[in-house]
């Protein structure tokens, strides 16, 4: 029976392993099962918005259908279209790190960083056109809804849910960056191989998770009653 | 440790979700009534589970991990159910007044 | 060996009490068993500030009227009071402390999966403590515990934001905590310990975490909302701009009621531990007992509405939360039936950790059955929002966790400290804990009945002897908390050397030393027994 700090080959194999664990694949499967129960948190978190936020849109639907006007669902299109894209480079990367191909990894992640920050900047841009429009209810009262104030009220609560969950999102997503970055630079240091890439594995996962909140934040907030007769 | 995806696979996946946006998109011009968002919803739906089973590569994970993961889900609905349960239910009697 | 005037730094075993010495060694720690110490002064202390808060509103309710503060302050006391207790001690009293040292410990790991995490999650939790200070330290909030909208959240003029910023903090030491025990008890057991022979302890704690990671995000969006709509006047709860109480009433109860469960589930796997250790038996029923564990965590989601009856929550719903209410008290119903026939033919001693045990399975049991009194809709009707209630749930919280948590402390002292405690001053504490609670809380369900208000800082005068009897059981009660303080802190300079297993109990825990060394075991153990295997050590009696 091995002792307590596992067999030396296990050991001599790899700088990475944790001393409470006895090899590097119980560590790889802790980490991976970890992340997957944080991501759990996750979409409660989220849930509870989504929750609160479909409570109000179907006692609302004229005023919640109202505030289509003034979103911009192209913009969401490609948001949702460049976060997309984010996951594909994201989950090419996870791929380079298990394959051990440094170069590519690190194209992979430098790729993701940059249509997470595009994704960003059309987010500062679409604010910016709220705040213009004198649609961001949260500062100062920022508000006004004259063009069809019979729904004043309760467009007011569509934005505030608009601002919370894409505020958050947003939030979620600087994060994200954030640990690709970090990501990124202990790639730089050739920390990972084919034997060690958790790091890797499990930040993809965190960014797929926001590209899905997003998959649904996308319909939910853009494209409520924008629908023309056709017939 | 687990089997790893071709670049194929993972480029399919990606046509395929870019493709269904465009698809939500073009659904939402139509109307289509009280569908409309059942259908938004359905193709963001499946968006989610190629996400999931393909990009976030659960397909490969364990059997433990597939439950989480559906937990998640499953306790959303829970929460979203169960309040609804609540306001829906609030018109059946006649005067829409629990007393 | 002496036994007594040893400094606990002369054991000789390197334990992980002396395997190193300064501030840096228990701040920067990733050993499970010092955070868990961290976590047990910690919660020690916001013990002591909820029981102050308790005691002033004792204080007040001596007489009817509403003589000795005026009813805002009164309602800052209520409110603090619970929300102290609930989040800053019930909820992560047990799994950070005994879960945390226990847990690896039972299943022969070395650690949790995530130590940095778990060091992590004090001090967040430390973190969510300070706001939670602040908003006291500042003047206070009087919203109650439970943050009703739209009081909390556009009407009252107290600390809400600080107060609910504590409390989604120490939400997120929760998760942390509760995440940690679910990957370590799916990944870091020994070789030989299956599901199967889990000690019941480790199936409540992981029971528990799956609330933790499932409830708690949503009580922090829940109050997250409530704080921007405060801190920027826009209307989400409120009904003047077309919000709804009720949905912020759905939303935290959603959490709010499983969170019951965080606090309760822990205490009932003391328990299994206890009743086993002190009758010398296998627990009766195995697979019921870990099950019921699951079921109540699982079940627990789906009864919240209990709390919404009379807020104009629809009929049919209130119709189906009662049933399933009804349907979560089977669970513990069936544990408590396990238990008492574990001790059937049992060699029962009485040792203090036994005297807790019989005192949760008595009191718990008052308490679970007076729930469903509550669940039942038309008697609801008439003790909600009463003294009934308040009793309902100190009698599972108090005369359940708190008792459970007390008997887990005297029965792993020995362990975590190496010392033992004095045993007939635990026995008179614990005496006086029984005796003053039941003064404290049965009256109440007499008041709530006859008519007595929750929440009021005055009442009609024909509720005051029940409220003087209140008051002088908390006296008591208090107290009952104040000697075990005295004697556990007395023993770990003077308290005799406990050995390895003083109770001669099964599990892994006591088969290292008292202390533990840092890493746990020697060698890795190899589990070849079922949990709890006390008949193999004398005949079994026949017919």
């Amino acid at each position: 029976m091995a002792d307590t700090h596992g067999t030396v080959a296990e050991h001599a194999g790899h700088s990475q392993l944790r001393h409470h664990f006895d090899n590097m694949e119980q560590q790889f499967e802790s980490a991976t099962l970890g992340m997957w129960v944080f991501l759990l948190t996750e979409i409660m978190f989220f849930g509870g918005m989504f929750c609160a936020y479909t409570v109000y849109r179907s006692s609302y639907p004229e005023a919640f259908a109202s505030t289509s006007q003034h979103m911009n669902p192209l913009w969401g299109a490609v948001n949702t279209a460049v976060l997309i894209v984010s996951s594909l480079s994201m989950a090419l990367a996870v791929r380079a790190a298990r394959l051990g191909q440094q170069k590519a990894l690190q194209i992979l992640l430098i790729v993701t960083i940059f249509f997470g920050l595009c994704f960003l900047g059309v987010k500062a841009i679409e604010y910016h056109e709220h705040w213009v429009d004198m649609k961001v209810p949260l500062i100062g009262g920022h508000w006004d809804y004259h063009e069809e104030p019979q729904f004043a009220r309760q467009a007011q609560i569509m934005f505030c849910f608009y601002f919370f969950m894409t505020g958050f999102h947003a939030i979620h997503m600087v994060v994200g960056v954030g640990i690709m970055l970090t990501i990124f630079m202990m790639a730089r240091k050739g920390i990972f191989s084919s034997a060690y890439f958790t790091p890797v594995e499990i930040s993809g996962l965190y960014w797929h998770f926001v590209d899905i909140v997003w998959i649904f934040l996308f319909p939910l907030l853009y494209l409520i009653g924008r629908t023309k007769k056709i017939l | 440790m687990h089997s790893i995806p071709s670049v194929r696979t993972y480029i399919l996946v990606w046509l395929t979700l870019t493709v269904m946006t465009f698809v939500t998109y073009l659904v939402a011009q139509v109307e289509l009534g009280a569908w409309n968002i059942v259908v938004a919803l359905l193709i963001a739906f499946f968006k989610m589970m190629l996400v999931i089973l393909f990009f976030m590569n659960a397909k490969a994970e364990s059997p433990l991990t597939k439950l989480f993961a559906g937990a998640g889900f499953f306790w959303m609905i829970l929460l979203l159910g169960q309040t609804l349960l609540d306001y829906i239910s609030r018109t059946w009697m006649p005067e829409g007044k629990m007393w | 060996m002496s036994t007594t005037l040893q400094d606990p730094r002369t054991i000789e075993t390197p334990n992980y009490l002396n395997a190193e010495y300064g501030w840096k060694s228990w701040l920067f720690t990733k050993d499970h068993k010092r955070i868990a110490v961290l976590y047990l002064i910690s919660i020690t202390i916001m013990f002591a500030l909820g029981g102050v808060f308790a005691g002033l509103i004792r204080l007040e309710l001596l007489t009817p009227e509403g003589d000795m503060v005026n009813s805002d302050t009164y309602n800052k006391f209520f409110t603090m009071h619970g929300v102290v207790m609930v989040f800053f001690f019930l909820i992560p009293s047990i799994p950070a402390t005994l879960g945390n040292f226990f847990v690896p410990m039972m299943i022969g790991a070395k650690d949790l999966a995530f130590p940095r995490i778990n060091l992590l999650s004090w001090y967040i939790y430390i973190a969510g403590a300070l706001f939670a200070l602040g908003a006291i330290v500042m003047g206070g909030v009087d919203t109650g515990w439970t943050f009703y909208t739209p009081f909390s959240s556009t009407y009252s003029n107290t600390f809400v934001i600080t107060a609910a910023t504590g409390v989604f903090i120490a939400g997120f030491s929760s998760i942390l905590t509760g995440l940690n025990f679910i990957v370590t008890v799916h990944k870091m057991r020994a070789p030989g310990m299956t599901w199967g022979r889990l000690p019941l302890f480790v199936w409540a704690n992981y029971a528990t975490s799956l609330i933790q990671v499932l409830g708690t995000p949503v009580v922090a969006i829940t109050l997250a909302l409530v704080a921007l709509e405060r801190g920027f006047h826009i209307g989400i709860f409120d009904p003047a701009i077309g919000g709804d109480p009720i949905l912020f009433q759905h939303m935290f109860w959603f959490y709010s009621h499983p969170a019951v469960y965080i606090m309760i589930l822990p205490g009932m796997g003391v328990i299994s531990e206890l009743v086993t250790c002190f009758s010398r038996k296998g627990i009766f029923g195995y697979p019921f007992v870990a099950g019921s564990s699951i079921g109540i965590a699982i079940i627990g989601f789906l009864v919240w509405g209990h709390h919404m009856f009379v807020t104009g929550m629809s009929m049919y719903a209130s119709l189906y939360f009662s049933l399933l209410s009804f349907l979560v008290a089977v669970p513990s119903a069936i544990k408590v039936f396990n238990w008492t026939a574990t001790m059937f033919r049992g060699s029962i001693s009485f040792d203090t950790p036994m005297l807790y045990a019989f005192g949760f399975i008595g009191l718990f049991t008052i308490g679970g059955l007076t729930g469903l009194f509550l669940s039942t809709l038309g008697v609801d009707v008439h003790v909600t929002d009463t003294y009934f209630v308040v009793a309902h749930f100190h009698y599972v919280m108090v005369g359940g966790m708190v008792l459970a948590y007390m008997g887990g402390l005297h029965f792993w002292w020995p362990k975590i400290t190496g010392r033992m405690y004095p045993e007939g001053w635990a026995k008179f504490s614990a005496l006086l804990v029984f005796a003053g609670f039941n003064l404290t809380f049965f009256p109440q369900f007499i008041s709530g009945y006859l008519g007595q208000p929750r929440r009021y800082h005055a009442y009609a005068p024909e509720f005051q002897v029940y409220n003087v009897l209140s008051t002088a059981g908390a006296t008591v009660l208090g107290l009952g908390y104040v000697i075990p303080f005295i004697y556990f802190m007395w023993s770990m300079r003077y308290g005799p050397l406990a050995g390895n297993n003083p109770w001669k109990a099964k599990g892994l825990e006591w088969e290292t030393t008292s202390p533990p060394p840092t890493f746990n075991f020697e060698k890795t153990p190899i589990v070849t027994e079922e949990a709890y295997a006390y008949a193999s050590e004398k005949e079994t009696h026949v017919g």
